[in-house]
Protein backbone atom coordinates (compact mmCIF):
# COMPACT_ATOMS: atom_id res chain seq x y z
CA UNK A 1 0.00 0.00 0.00
CA UNK A 2 2.75 2.37 1.01
CA UNK A 3 4.60 1.56 -2.21
CA UNK A 4 1.50 2.21 -4.20
CA UNK A 5 1.07 5.66 -2.64
CA UNK A 6 4.76 6.44 -3.11
CA UNK A 7 4.75 5.47 -6.75
CA UNK A 8 1.55 7.41 -7.34
CA UNK A 9 3.13 10.50 -5.80
CA UNK A 10 6.30 9.97 -7.85
CA UNK A 11 4.24 9.63 -11.01
CA UNK A 12 2.25 12.74 -10.22
CA UNK A 13 5.41 14.75 -9.57
CA UNK A 14 7.09 13.46 -12.74
CA UNK A 15 3.91 14.17 -14.67
CA UNK A 16 3.63 17.72 -13.48
CA UNK A 17 7.32 18.32 -14.21
CA UNK A 18 7.16 17.21 -17.82
CA UNK A 19 4.15 19.44 -18.37
CA UNK A 20 5.52 22.37 -16.41
CA UNK A 21 6.80 24.45 -19.31
CA UNK A 22 5.14 25.68 -22.49
CA UNK A 23 1.92 24.39 -23.92
CA UNK A 24 1.74 20.69 -23.32
CA UNK A 25 -1.82 20.73 -24.57
CA UNK A 26 -3.03 23.47 -26.89
CA UNK A 27 -6.72 24.10 -26.44
CA UNK A 28 -8.50 25.20 -29.61
CA UNK A 29 -11.62 27.28 -29.04
CA UNK A 30 -14.34 27.30 -31.70
CA UNK A 31 -17.99 28.21 -31.99
CA UNK A 32 -19.33 24.96 -33.44
CA UNK A 33 -22.29 26.64 -35.17
CA UNK A 34 -20.91 28.05 -38.43
CA UNK A 35 -20.79 25.46 -41.20
CA UNK A 36 -18.76 24.83 -43.26
CA UNK A 37 -16.08 26.45 -41.05
CA UNK A 38 -17.00 24.70 -37.85
CA UNK A 39 -20.07 22.83 -36.65
CA UNK A 40 -21.06 19.91 -34.47
CA UNK A 41 -21.62 16.71 -36.45
CA UNK A 42 -24.21 14.06 -35.64
CA UNK A 43 -21.95 12.59 -32.98
CA UNK A 44 -21.72 15.96 -31.25
CA UNK A 45 -18.05 16.43 -32.20
CA UNK A 46 -16.51 19.53 -33.77
CA UNK A 47 -16.32 19.03 -37.53
CA UNK A 48 -15.82 21.10 -40.68
CA UNK A 49 -13.11 22.95 -42.55
CA UNK A 50 -11.45 24.29 -39.42
CA UNK A 51 -11.54 20.94 -37.68
CA UNK A 52 -9.43 19.45 -40.50
CA UNK A 53 -7.15 22.48 -40.76
CA UNK A 54 -6.67 22.60 -36.99
CA UNK A 55 -5.89 18.89 -36.68
CA UNK A 56 -3.41 19.11 -39.57
CA UNK A 57 -1.72 22.22 -38.11
CA UNK A 58 -1.36 20.52 -34.74
CA UNK A 59 0.11 17.43 -36.40
CA UNK A 60 2.64 19.51 -38.35
CA UNK A 61 3.59 21.66 -35.35
CA UNK A 62 3.75 18.52 -33.18
CA UNK A 63 1.29 19.91 -30.69
CA UNK A 64 -1.29 17.98 -28.71
CA UNK A 65 -4.55 19.75 -29.34
CA UNK A 66 -7.94 19.63 -27.74
CA UNK A 67 -11.19 21.10 -29.11
CA UNK A 68 -13.39 23.31 -26.99
CA UNK A 69 -16.64 25.04 -27.96
CA UNK A 70 -17.50 28.50 -26.71
CA UNK A 71 -20.27 30.85 -27.75
CA UNK A 72 -19.24 33.56 -30.19
CA UNK A 73 -20.15 36.48 -27.89
CA UNK A 74 -17.50 35.68 -25.30
CA UNK A 75 -14.96 33.94 -27.50
CA UNK A 76 -12.31 36.72 -27.21
CA UNK A 77 -12.71 37.40 -23.44
CA UNK A 78 -12.28 33.69 -22.74
CA UNK A 79 -9.12 33.57 -24.85
CA UNK A 80 -7.45 36.48 -23.06
CA UNK A 81 -8.40 35.12 -19.64
CA UNK A 82 -6.74 31.85 -20.63
CA UNK A 83 -9.60 29.35 -20.89
CA UNK A 84 -8.18 28.16 -24.21
CA UNK A 85 -5.12 29.09 -26.26
CA UNK A 86 -6.27 29.54 -29.85
CA UNK A 87 -9.45 30.86 -31.48
CA UNK A 88 -10.24 28.93 -34.66
CA UNK A 89 -13.76 30.05 -35.46
CA UNK A 90 -13.94 31.57 -38.92
CA UNK A 91 -12.76 34.86 -37.42
CA UNK A 92 -11.79 37.48 -40.01
CA UNK A 93 -8.64 39.43 -39.31
CA UNK A 94 -9.61 43.02 -38.48
CA UNK A 95 -7.75 45.96 -36.93
CA UNK A 96 -10.22 46.24 -34.06
CA UNK A 97 -9.75 42.61 -33.03
CA UNK A 98 -6.01 42.93 -33.59
CA UNK A 99 -5.86 45.52 -30.81
CA UNK A 100 -7.06 42.93 -28.31
CA UNK A 101 -5.55 39.69 -29.61
CA UNK A 102 -2.96 38.65 -32.20
CA UNK A 103 -3.70 36.87 -35.46
CA UNK A 104 -1.77 34.21 -37.35
CA UNK A 105 -1.36 34.27 -41.12
CA UNK A 106 -4.71 34.05 -42.90
CA UNK A 107 -5.66 30.47 -43.83
CA UNK A 108 -8.48 31.46 -46.20
CA UNK A 109 -8.71 34.11 -48.88
CA UNK A 110 -10.99 37.04 -48.12
CA UNK A 111 -14.45 35.57 -48.68
CA UNK A 112 -17.04 38.00 -50.04
CA UNK A 113 -20.06 38.48 -47.80
CA UNK A 114 -23.40 37.73 -49.42
CA UNK A 115 -27.02 38.60 -48.73
CA UNK A 116 -29.65 35.91 -48.30
CA UNK A 117 -33.27 36.98 -48.70
CA UNK A 118 -36.75 35.66 -49.47
CA UNK A 119 -36.98 37.58 -52.74
CA UNK A 120 -34.57 39.19 -55.17
CA UNK A 121 -35.97 42.67 -54.59
CA UNK A 122 -35.20 42.83 -50.84
CA UNK A 123 -34.58 46.39 -49.63
CA UNK A 124 -30.90 46.43 -48.69
CA UNK A 125 -30.55 50.22 -48.57
CA UNK A 126 -33.29 51.09 -46.09
CA UNK A 127 -34.69 47.77 -44.83
CA UNK A 128 -33.84 45.53 -41.90
CA UNK A 129 -30.70 43.42 -42.34
CA UNK A 130 -29.74 40.71 -39.85
CA UNK A 131 -26.17 39.80 -38.86
CA UNK A 132 -24.47 37.94 -36.03
CA UNK A 133 -23.33 40.11 -33.09
CA UNK A 134 -19.68 41.10 -33.12
CA UNK A 135 -19.00 40.13 -36.73
CA UNK A 136 -17.52 42.22 -39.54
CA UNK A 137 -20.91 41.99 -41.25
CA UNK A 138 -22.67 43.57 -38.26
CA UNK A 139 -20.13 46.41 -38.26
CA UNK A 140 -20.64 46.85 -42.01
CA UNK A 141 -24.47 47.04 -41.80
CA UNK A 142 -24.20 49.54 -38.94
CA UNK A 143 -22.36 51.80 -41.37
CA UNK A 144 -25.02 51.59 -44.12
CA UNK A 145 -28.52 53.06 -44.23
CA UNK A 146 -30.14 49.73 -43.35
CA UNK A 147 -31.38 48.88 -39.86
CA UNK A 148 -29.13 46.32 -38.19
CA UNK A 149 -30.77 43.40 -36.40
CA UNK A 150 -28.24 41.41 -34.35
CA UNK A 151 -28.43 37.81 -33.16
CA UNK A 152 -26.13 35.74 -30.96
CA UNK A 153 -25.90 32.75 -33.30
CA UNK A 154 -25.62 32.48 -37.12
CA UNK A 155 -28.61 30.15 -37.17
CA UNK A 156 -30.91 32.78 -35.69
CA UNK A 157 -29.97 35.35 -38.35
CA UNK A 158 -31.19 33.00 -41.08
CA UNK A 159 -34.33 32.13 -39.10
CA UNK A 160 -35.09 35.87 -38.83
CA UNK A 161 -35.13 36.18 -42.63
CA UNK A 162 -37.37 33.16 -43.04
CA UNK A 163 -39.84 34.46 -40.46
CA UNK A 164 -39.92 37.86 -42.17
CA UNK A 165 -38.42 39.66 -39.18
CA UNK A 166 -35.51 40.81 -41.35
CA UNK A 167 -35.45 41.58 -45.06
CA UNK A 168 -32.07 39.94 -45.58
CA UNK A 169 -29.09 38.50 -43.72
CA UNK A 170 -25.47 39.41 -44.42
CA UNK A 171 -22.90 36.68 -43.72
CA UNK A 172 -19.91 34.91 -45.27
CA UNK A 173 -20.94 33.55 -48.65
CA UNK A 174 -19.56 30.11 -47.85
CA UNK A 175 -21.94 29.92 -44.87
CA UNK A 176 -25.03 31.07 -46.81
CA UNK A 177 -24.42 29.08 -50.03
CA UNK A 178 -25.35 25.62 -48.62
CA UNK A 179 -28.47 27.13 -47.01
CA UNK A 180 -29.58 28.69 -50.29
CA UNK A 181 -28.90 25.38 -52.08
CA UNK A 182 -30.90 23.28 -49.63
CA UNK A 183 -33.79 25.65 -49.02
CA UNK A 184 -36.05 26.66 -51.91
CA UNK A 185 -37.60 29.56 -50.02
CA UNK A 186 -34.49 31.70 -49.76
CA UNK A 187 -31.97 32.89 -52.35
CA UNK A 188 -28.62 34.63 -52.53
CA UNK A 189 -28.73 38.16 -53.90
CA UNK A 190 -26.45 39.34 -56.69
CA UNK A 191 -25.01 42.13 -54.56
CA UNK A 192 -21.95 41.09 -52.53
CA UNK A 193 -19.75 43.03 -50.14
CA UNK A 194 -15.97 42.69 -50.03
CA UNK A 195 -15.22 43.12 -46.35
CA UNK A 196 -12.72 41.37 -44.12
CA UNK A 197 -9.19 40.24 -44.77
CA UNK A 198 -9.27 36.48 -44.62
CA UNK A 199 -9.68 34.21 -41.64
CA UNK A 200 -6.85 33.72 -39.15
CA UNK A 201 -6.17 31.96 -35.85
CA UNK A 202 -6.52 34.20 -32.80
CA UNK A 203 -3.89 33.91 -30.05
CA UNK A 204 -3.09 35.95 -26.96
CA UNK A 205 -0.74 38.89 -27.58
CA UNK A 206 1.65 37.47 -24.99
CA UNK A 207 1.77 34.11 -26.79
CA UNK A 208 4.21 35.06 -29.58
CA UNK A 209 5.95 31.69 -29.59
CA UNK A 210 2.76 29.73 -30.21
CA UNK A 211 1.82 32.17 -32.96
CA UNK A 212 5.15 31.60 -34.74
CA UNK A 213 4.77 27.82 -34.46
CA UNK A 214 1.28 27.96 -35.95
CA UNK A 215 2.38 30.39 -38.67
CA UNK A 216 5.12 27.99 -39.76
CA UNK A 217 2.57 25.17 -39.94
CA UNK A 218 0.14 27.31 -41.97
CA UNK A 219 2.98 28.23 -44.36
CA UNK A 220 3.87 24.60 -44.89
CA UNK A 221 0.22 23.74 -45.57
CA UNK A 222 0.03 26.57 -48.08
CA UNK A 223 3.28 25.49 -49.73
CA UNK A 224 2.34 21.84 -50.37
CA UNK A 225 -1.21 22.61 -51.50
CA UNK A 226 -2.92 20.68 -48.71
CA UNK A 227 -4.66 23.85 -47.54
CA UNK A 228 -6.04 24.45 -51.04
CA UNK A 229 -7.42 20.91 -51.09
CA UNK A 230 -9.32 21.53 -47.86
CA UNK A 231 -10.60 24.90 -49.10
CA UNK A 232 -11.95 23.21 -52.22
CA UNK A 233 -13.40 20.30 -50.25
CA UNK A 234 -15.39 22.51 -47.86
CA UNK A 235 -16.06 25.35 -50.29
CA UNK A 236 -14.75 28.25 -48.24
CA UNK A 237 -13.92 30.73 -51.00
CA UNK A 238 -10.96 31.09 -53.33
CA UNK A 239 -7.78 29.02 -53.13
CA UNK A 240 -4.31 30.41 -52.47
CA UNK B 1 -27.47 3.26 -32.24
CA UNK B 2 -29.63 0.74 -34.08
CA UNK B 3 -28.37 -1.61 -36.80
CA UNK B 4 -30.64 -0.12 -39.46
CA UNK B 5 -29.20 3.37 -38.94
CA UNK B 6 -26.24 2.97 -41.28
CA UNK B 7 -27.90 4.84 -44.15
CA UNK B 8 -30.45 7.29 -42.73
CA UNK B 9 -31.25 8.75 -46.19
CA UNK B 10 -33.17 5.56 -47.10
CA UNK B 11 -35.19 5.48 -43.90
CA UNK B 12 -38.61 6.95 -43.32
CA UNK B 13 -41.10 7.72 -40.60
CA UNK B 14 -40.64 6.03 -37.28
CA UNK B 15 -37.34 4.32 -38.16
CA UNK B 16 -35.81 7.62 -39.28
CA UNK B 17 -37.01 9.30 -36.11
CA UNK B 18 -35.67 6.58 -33.85
CA UNK B 19 -32.25 6.88 -35.53
CA UNK B 20 -32.39 10.67 -35.44
CA UNK B 21 -33.26 10.83 -31.76
CA UNK B 22 -30.41 8.52 -30.80
CA UNK B 23 -27.48 10.31 -32.50
CA UNK B 24 -24.48 11.17 -30.35
CA UNK B 25 -25.61 14.77 -30.36
CA UNK B 26 -29.01 13.90 -28.96
CA UNK B 27 -27.37 11.76 -26.31
CA UNK B 28 -25.47 14.88 -25.24
CA UNK B 29 -28.80 16.62 -24.83
CA UNK B 30 -30.20 13.82 -22.70
CA UNK B 31 -27.11 14.04 -20.54
CA UNK B 32 -27.70 17.78 -20.23
CA UNK B 33 -31.04 17.04 -18.49
CA UNK B 34 -28.96 15.17 -15.93
CA UNK B 35 -26.60 18.15 -15.65
CA UNK B 36 -29.51 20.47 -14.89
CA UNK B 37 -30.97 18.11 -12.28
CA UNK B 38 -27.53 17.64 -10.73
CA UNK B 39 -27.05 21.40 -10.59
CA UNK B 40 -30.37 21.79 -8.79
CA UNK B 41 -29.58 18.93 -6.42
CA UNK B 42 -26.24 20.47 -5.42
CA UNK B 43 -27.19 24.14 -5.60
CA UNK B 44 -30.35 24.01 -3.50
CA UNK B 45 -28.70 22.74 -0.29
CA UNK B 46 -25.59 24.89 -0.86
CA UNK B 47 -27.70 28.01 -1.37
CA UNK B 48 -29.69 27.13 1.74
CA UNK B 49 -26.44 26.84 3.70
CA UNK B 50 -25.29 30.22 2.35
CA UNK B 51 -28.68 31.65 3.26
CA UNK B 52 -28.59 30.21 6.76
CA UNK B 53 -25.09 31.55 7.34
CA UNK B 54 -26.08 34.93 5.91
CA UNK B 55 -29.22 35.18 8.01
CA UNK B 56 -27.42 34.09 11.18
CA UNK B 57 -24.69 36.64 10.49
CA UNK B 58 -27.21 39.40 9.77
CA UNK B 59 -28.83 38.99 13.18
CA UNK B 60 -25.59 38.36 15.04
CA UNK B 61 -24.72 40.42 18.11
CA UNK B 62 -21.15 40.86 16.86
CA UNK B 63 -21.20 44.07 14.81
CA UNK B 64 -18.66 43.17 12.05
CA UNK B 65 -20.39 39.82 11.47
CA UNK B 66 -23.72 41.62 11.23
CA UNK B 67 -22.29 44.06 8.70
CA UNK B 68 -20.92 41.22 6.57
CA UNK B 69 -24.27 39.43 6.61
CA UNK B 70 -26.27 42.53 5.74
CA UNK B 71 -23.84 43.67 3.03
CA UNK B 72 -23.91 40.23 1.41
CA UNK B 73 -27.71 40.23 1.31
CA UNK B 74 -27.97 43.82 0.08
CA UNK B 75 -25.30 43.66 -2.63
CA UNK B 76 -26.20 40.33 -4.20
CA UNK B 77 -29.93 41.06 -4.14
CA UNK B 78 -29.35 44.42 -5.76
CA UNK B 79 -27.22 43.35 -8.72
CA UNK B 80 -29.00 41.99 -11.82
CA UNK B 81 -28.48 38.24 -12.17
CA UNK B 82 -27.07 38.44 -15.67
CA UNK B 83 -24.46 41.07 -14.72
CA UNK B 84 -23.52 38.90 -11.78
CA UNK B 85 -23.24 35.77 -13.90
CA UNK B 86 -21.19 37.38 -16.65
CA UNK B 87 -18.80 39.30 -14.45
CA UNK B 88 -18.53 37.22 -11.35
CA UNK B 89 -17.50 33.89 -12.85
CA UNK B 90 -14.53 35.30 -14.77
CA UNK B 91 -13.53 37.33 -11.69
CA UNK B 92 -13.86 34.31 -9.41
CA UNK B 93 -11.84 32.13 -11.78
CA UNK B 94 -9.09 34.76 -12.02
CA UNK B 95 -9.09 35.22 -8.25
CA UNK B 96 -8.51 31.48 -7.72
CA UNK B 97 -5.74 31.45 -10.30
CA UNK B 98 -4.11 34.55 -8.83
CA UNK B 99 -3.97 33.01 -5.35
CA UNK B 100 -2.49 29.77 -6.73
CA UNK B 101 -0.06 31.85 -8.77
CA UNK B 102 1.23 33.66 -5.68
CA UNK B 103 1.58 30.40 -3.76
CA UNK B 104 3.05 28.18 -6.48
CA UNK B 105 5.29 30.58 -8.41
CA UNK B 106 6.81 33.01 -5.92
CA UNK B 107 9.76 33.83 -8.19
CA UNK B 108 7.66 34.79 -11.22
CA UNK B 109 8.89 38.15 -12.51
CA UNK B 110 6.41 39.24 -15.18
CA UNK B 111 3.19 41.08 -14.33
CA UNK B 112 0.00 39.04 -14.21
CA UNK B 113 -1.86 41.55 -16.34
CA UNK B 114 -0.21 42.24 -19.69
CA UNK B 115 -2.51 44.52 -21.64
CA UNK B 116 -5.71 42.54 -22.06
CA UNK B 117 -4.15 39.23 -21.14
CA UNK B 118 -4.42 37.60 -17.76
CA UNK B 119 -1.32 35.45 -17.39
CA UNK B 120 -0.40 33.22 -14.50
CA UNK B 121 2.33 30.59 -14.48
CA UNK B 122 1.43 27.24 -16.00
CA UNK B 123 1.33 25.46 -12.65
CA UNK B 124 -1.25 27.92 -11.34
CA UNK B 125 -3.74 27.42 -14.16
CA UNK B 126 -7.05 26.11 -12.97
CA UNK B 127 -7.62 23.51 -14.14
CA UNK B 128 -4.14 22.75 -15.48
CA UNK B 129 -3.82 23.42 -19.20
CA UNK B 130 -3.10 19.75 -19.90
CA UNK B 131 -6.05 18.46 -17.90
CA UNK B 132 -8.58 16.45 -19.91
CA UNK B 133 -11.74 18.16 -21.10
CA UNK B 134 -13.98 16.59 -18.46
CA UNK B 135 -11.90 18.25 -15.73
CA UNK B 136 -12.45 21.62 -17.39
CA UNK B 137 -16.15 20.91 -17.64
CA UNK B 138 -16.41 19.81 -14.02
CA UNK B 139 -14.53 22.90 -12.92
CA UNK B 140 -16.89 25.11 -14.96
CA UNK B 141 -19.82 23.28 -13.43
CA UNK B 142 -18.52 23.83 -9.90
CA UNK B 143 -18.05 27.55 -10.63
CA UNK B 144 -21.65 27.61 -11.84
CA UNK B 145 -22.86 25.89 -8.66
CA UNK B 146 -20.92 28.37 -6.53
CA UNK B 147 -22.31 31.37 -8.42
CA UNK B 148 -25.87 30.08 -8.24
CA UNK B 149 -25.42 29.32 -4.53
CA UNK B 150 -24.13 32.82 -3.80
CA UNK B 151 -26.95 34.51 -5.72
CA UNK B 152 -29.77 32.36 -4.41
CA UNK B 153 -28.15 32.20 -0.96
CA UNK B 154 -28.66 35.95 -0.59
CA UNK B 155 -32.36 35.65 -1.32
CA UNK B 156 -32.62 32.64 0.97
CA UNK B 157 -30.81 34.62 3.68
CA UNK B 158 -33.43 37.33 3.47
CA UNK B 159 -36.25 34.79 3.67
CA UNK B 160 -34.68 33.04 6.66
CA UNK B 161 -33.93 36.36 8.34
CA UNK B 162 -37.62 37.21 8.16
CA UNK B 163 -38.62 33.71 9.25
CA UNK B 164 -36.40 33.92 12.34
CA UNK B 165 -38.12 37.13 13.34
CA UNK B 166 -41.54 35.60 12.73
CA UNK B 167 -41.11 32.95 15.44
CA UNK B 168 -43.45 34.15 18.25
CA UNK B 169 -41.57 36.05 20.92
CA UNK B 170 -43.41 34.12 23.61
CA UNK B 171 -41.67 30.93 22.47
CA UNK B 172 -38.24 32.49 22.90
CA UNK B 173 -39.12 34.05 26.25
CA UNK B 174 -40.38 30.71 27.48
CA UNK B 175 -37.12 29.11 26.41
CA UNK B 176 -35.20 31.71 28.39
CA UNK B 177 -37.50 31.17 31.36
CA UNK B 178 -36.52 27.51 31.25
CA UNK B 179 -32.92 28.62 31.65
CA UNK B 180 -31.66 28.09 28.07
CA UNK B 181 -28.86 30.37 27.00
CA UNK B 182 -28.92 32.32 23.70
CA UNK B 183 -27.31 29.53 21.75
CA UNK B 184 -29.63 26.87 23.04
CA UNK B 185 -32.67 29.07 22.40
CA UNK B 186 -31.49 29.61 18.83
CA UNK B 187 -30.86 25.96 17.97
CA UNK B 188 -33.57 24.25 20.02
CA UNK B 189 -36.48 26.66 19.79
CA UNK B 190 -36.04 29.17 17.02
CA UNK B 191 -34.51 27.08 14.20
CA UNK B 192 -37.00 24.19 14.42
CA UNK B 193 -39.91 26.65 14.38
CA UNK B 194 -38.72 29.05 11.73
CA UNK B 195 -38.97 26.63 8.78
CA UNK B 196 -42.74 26.81 8.67
CA UNK B 197 -42.46 30.57 8.16
CA UNK B 198 -39.58 30.24 5.71
CA UNK B 199 -41.05 27.55 3.48
CA UNK B 200 -43.41 29.69 1.36
CA UNK B 201 -40.52 32.04 0.55
CA UNK B 202 -38.07 29.20 0.00
CA UNK B 203 -40.46 27.30 -2.26
CA UNK B 204 -40.77 30.45 -4.33
CA UNK B 205 -36.98 30.59 -4.58
CA UNK B 206 -36.84 26.93 -5.61
CA UNK B 207 -39.26 27.62 -8.45
CA UNK B 208 -37.20 30.61 -9.58
CA UNK B 209 -34.04 28.49 -9.36
CA UNK B 210 -35.57 25.83 -11.63
CA UNK B 211 -36.40 28.48 -14.18
CA UNK B 212 -32.97 30.11 -13.85
CA UNK B 213 -31.03 27.01 -14.91
CA UNK B 214 -30.84 28.16 -18.57
CA UNK B 215 -28.42 30.82 -17.24
CA UNK B 216 -25.98 27.88 -17.10
CA UNK B 217 -25.28 28.52 -20.75
CA UNK B 218 -23.93 31.97 -19.91
CA UNK B 219 -21.40 30.21 -17.73
CA UNK B 220 -20.19 28.01 -20.58
CA UNK B 221 -21.97 24.87 -19.38
CA UNK B 222 -23.81 23.20 -22.25
CA UNK B 223 -27.29 22.90 -20.81
CA UNK B 224 -30.59 21.76 -22.33
CA UNK B 225 -31.41 25.17 -23.81
CA UNK B 226 -28.08 25.20 -25.64
CA UNK B 227 -28.73 21.75 -27.08
CA UNK B 228 -32.33 22.57 -27.99
CA UNK B 229 -31.09 25.56 -29.96
CA UNK B 230 -28.22 23.66 -31.52
CA UNK B 231 -30.26 20.56 -32.46
CA UNK B 232 -33.33 22.48 -33.53
CA UNK B 233 -31.58 24.79 -35.98
CA UNK B 234 -31.97 24.04 -39.69
CA UNK B 235 -29.45 21.45 -40.93
CA UNK B 236 -28.18 21.24 -44.50
CA UNK B 237 -27.51 17.85 -46.13
CA UNK B 238 -23.76 18.59 -46.53
CA UNK B 239 -23.21 18.68 -42.80
CA UNK B 240 -25.42 15.95 -41.39
CA UNK B 241 -27.02 12.61 -42.22
CA UNK B 242 -30.32 13.95 -40.91
CA UNK B 243 -31.08 17.22 -42.73
CA UNK B 244 -34.16 19.05 -41.51
CA UNK B 245 -35.63 22.59 -41.51
CA UNK B 246 -35.84 24.81 -38.44
CA UNK B 247 -37.28 22.56 -35.71
CA UNK B 248 -36.46 24.74 -32.73
CA UNK B 249 -40.15 25.15 -31.92
CA UNK B 250 -40.49 21.40 -31.22
CA UNK B 251 -37.36 21.27 -29.12
CA UNK B 252 -38.44 24.25 -27.05
CA UNK B 253 -41.89 22.71 -26.70
CA UNK B 254 -40.19 19.64 -25.23
CA UNK B 255 -38.31 21.87 -22.78
CA UNK B 256 -41.58 23.57 -21.86
CA UNK B 257 -43.12 20.22 -21.01
CA UNK B 258 -40.05 19.25 -18.99
CA UNK B 259 -40.06 22.45 -16.94
CA UNK B 260 -43.83 22.34 -16.39
CA UNK B 261 -43.71 18.72 -15.22
CA UNK B 262 -40.79 19.51 -12.98
CA UNK B 263 -42.48 22.48 -11.32
CA UNK B 264 -45.65 20.41 -10.87
CA UNK B 265 -43.70 17.67 -9.08
CA UNK B 266 -41.96 20.33 -7.00
CA UNK B 267 -45.28 21.87 -5.96
CA UNK B 268 -46.54 18.47 -4.88
CA UNK B 269 -43.43 17.70 -2.82
CA UNK B 270 -43.34 21.17 -1.27
CA UNK B 271 -46.97 20.93 -0.17
CA UNK B 272 -46.17 17.59 1.51
CA UNK B 273 -43.24 19.20 3.30
CA UNK B 274 -45.44 22.09 4.39
CA UNK B 275 -47.95 19.70 5.94
CA UNK B 276 -45.14 17.97 7.80
CA UNK B 277 -43.58 21.20 9.05
CA UNK B 278 -46.92 22.61 10.18
CA UNK B 279 -47.44 19.64 12.46
CA UNK B 280 -47.55 20.75 16.09
CA UNK B 281 -46.68 24.39 15.32
CA UNK B 282 -48.26 27.38 17.04
CA UNK B 283 -49.74 28.66 13.77
CA UNK B 284 -53.29 28.78 12.41
CA UNK B 285 -52.53 25.92 10.02
CA UNK B 286 -50.98 23.91 12.85
CA UNK B 287 -54.07 24.49 14.98
CA UNK B 288 -56.35 23.43 12.10
CA UNK B 289 -54.31 20.26 11.71
CA UNK B 290 -54.63 19.51 15.42
CA UNK B 291 -58.41 19.99 15.33
CA UNK B 292 -58.80 17.80 12.27
CA UNK B 293 -56.88 15.04 13.99
CA UNK B 294 -58.80 15.38 17.25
Amino acid sequence: MKNLILSTVALAVAGSMTFADGHSVVRLGTEGAYPPYNFLNDDGEVDGFEREVGDELCARAELTCEWVTNEWDSIIPNLVSGNYDVIIAGMSITDERDEVIDFSEAYTQPDPSAYLALSADADLAGGVVAAQTGTIQAAFIAGTGATLLEFATPDETVAAVKSGEADAVLADKSFLQPIADADGEVMLLAQEELIGGGVGLGVRESDGELRETLNAAIMSMKADGSLNELIAKWGVGEQF
Amino acid sequence: MFSFCTDPATLEGFQWLSCYLTTGKHMSMYWAFGTVLLLLAITAPTALAFGFAGASAARSQVAPLRWIGKTYIAIVRGIPDIAFFLFFVIALDQAFEYIRHRVKCPDWEEPVRQGNDFIVCTAAKLPLGNAPQWVHETYGFMLAVLTFAIVFGAFAANVLFGAMRAVPKGQLETAEAYGMNRRQTFWRVMVPQMWVYALPGLSNLWMVLIKATPLLFLLGVEDIVYWARELGGAKQPQFTDYPHPDWRMWYFAALLVFYLCFTKVSEFVLSKIMVKLTHGQATAAGEAQRRAAA
